[in-house]
């Protein structure tokens, strides 16, 4: 029928994965993306990267956020990713990274699939927009 | 092969990203997830449908950890569908049930999804039914169903489970609240949950004082028991069995304690439910509630499309919006609208049949 209604919604994931304990900025990042009209599941903290894969996965998300602080970004981002592969999830999932994640370490992340890194200072208005018109079409 | 064909063979096929993608679809309802759903009705009916509700912070989630972790020591699968208000201005929402569900991550064969109330009155009761078919279909044993017991939308969630379990946390308020109609009314088995702190003994006794005056008072509701399933039933019973037919015949609420965070009273909760699914088996009235359920499914499918072409209707013709500011000058009233947009729906349904077979 022609007349369904779509209900449609940008689902985020937003993640701290690995010995983090700063989830100020993930808070504030999930207030933010509520607001804007998305639907938003935190993670909590100290998520091994196989949790945040699972829940990924099994909530179907659009949109990955993950903040770290910790600087073991160059190693959990990639298990997260390999992850998302094995579920055929890595392909159509648009995965951030937030955080202190220096200059030099930001290529390798784009390689590995992040669709972008945003540093200290990013305003708040900019991630959202980047997620409005970056969230996959399914 | 049509991609929703590709998409229900892998959910059948038991790979998690289908049941995802699926549960998404009837989410959004996107194009053709009735079709799929109506592809799904095939292969449903095997699993144990539990509902968990109780106000906000009473300890469900953590409640529905423990269960999910008992159920898969047993062997069991477990699906999980955790529900969380949306915010009624942005749509938004922060869905946290997942957080507290910590106790079985790296398991895959807990599927936990997060669900929140968007659209109209009504959508998510059939969103969550059509989920709980789509956790069935991909082959889970139990399907726990959580919601904040917050009114009459929450109340239609967990009626699609078989199993009502309410979480009454101590200090919930004196007996007053218990006579209250609503929530309590809805429950199979009422959980004490926090069960260590003060006032524990006393909310107890109350609950066992409300259920004790429903029983006696030989009114409720309950009749109907004696349908032709009952007789039916006691033609193929066990001898054996004729023990327990007091026990089959009525239900009577159990009163369980939990401390959800130690994972204590756990084994009893899920006796309890064992129970009452027993019950609704013997007692014939699985197949009142099932039938019952699906009378609700159609009446709200049908409430759900009629609605949905008279809206297309209205916006061809112009949109709501000029109807209401010709209201608001005073030109006509809303009776008078629906009268007149109605009138050519009520001639065309002197010509409707309805195959019954």
């Amino acid at each position: 029928m022609s007349s369904e209604q779509e209900q449609e919604s940008i689902r985020c994931l937003v993640a701290k994965v690995g010995l983090d304990g700063h989830d100020r900025g993930a808070h504030v990042i999930a207030r933010a993306f509520r607001d804007a009209g998305f639907e938003v599941i935190y993670s909590g903290l100290h998520k091994a990267p196989e949790e945040i894969v699972q829940a990924a996965v099994q909530e179907d998300v659009d949109v990955l956020g993950i903040s770290i602080l910790s600087g073991a970004h160059d190693t959990l981002i990639p298990k997260i990713m390999d992850g998302l592969e094995e579920y055929g999830a890595k392909e159509d999932t648009l995965v951030l990274a937030g955080g202190v994640i220096p200059e030099e370490d930001r290529e390798e992340l784009m390689a590995e699939g992040v669709a972008a890194v945003f540093g200290p200072g990013t305003s708040i208005e900019e991630t959202i927009e980047f997620v409005r018109e970056n969230a996959p079409q399914r | 092969m049509s991609a929703d064909e590709e998409l229900l063979e892998d959910l059948l096929a038991g790979k998690h990203r289908a049941l995802a993608r699926v549960i998404s679809k009837i989410e959004n309802r996107s194009p053709g997830y009735r079709d799929l759903v109506s592809e799904l009705y095939a292969h449903t009916g095997d699993a144990d449908v539990i509902g968990v509700t109780g106000s906000p912070g009473a300890g469900k989630s953590t409640l529905v950890d423990k269960l999910a972790e008992t159920y898969r020591d047993r062997g069991e699968t477990v699906g999980v569908i955790a529900i969380d208000p949306s915010s009624p201005f942005t749509g938004g929402a922060v869905l946290g049930d997942r957080i507290r569900m910590a106790s079985t991550v790296g398991d895959m064969d807990v599927f936990v999804r997060s669900m929140s109330a968007r659209g109209t009155l009504g959508g998510l009761s059939t969103a969550t039914a059509d989920a709980v078919k789509a956790m069935d279909a991909f082959g889970k044993d139990k399907i726990i169903i959580e919601t904040v017991g917050a009114g009459q939308n929450e109340i239609d969630i967990v009626r699609t489970a078989d199993t009502v379990a309410v979480l009454v946390p101590p200090g919930s308020g004196d007996e007053i609240q218990t006579l209250k109609a609503g929530i309590l009314e809805i429950a199979d088995v009422f959980v004490v949950n926090k069960a260590d702190r003060d006032g524990a003994d006393r909310t107890v006794q109350e609950l066992r004082d409300m259920i004790q005056l429903d029983e006696g008072g030989g009114m409720a509701g309950g009749s109907g028991h004696h349908s032709q399933e009952v007789i039916d039933a006691h033609d193929d019973w066990d001898p054996e069995d004729d023990i327990d037919e007091a026990d089959a015949e009525t239900w009577s609420t159990p009163i369980v304690e939990t401390v959800a965070t130690r994972g204590e009273g756990v084994d009893d909760l899920l006796e309890a439910f064992a129970d009452h699914r027993q019950y609704l088996v013997d007692s014939g009235e699985h197949a009142e509630q099932v039938r019952g359920r699906y009378a609700e499914e159609i009446r709200t499918l049908l409430r759900e499309d009629v609605n949905a072409v008279l809206e297309d209707r209205l916006a061809a013709a112009g949109g709501v919006e000029d109807l209401a500011e010709a209201v608001r000058q005073g030109e006509t009233d809303p009776y008078s609208i629906a009268d007149d947009v109605l009138a050519p729906v009520e001639t065309c349904l002197d010509d409707l049949e309805i195959d019954n077979g």
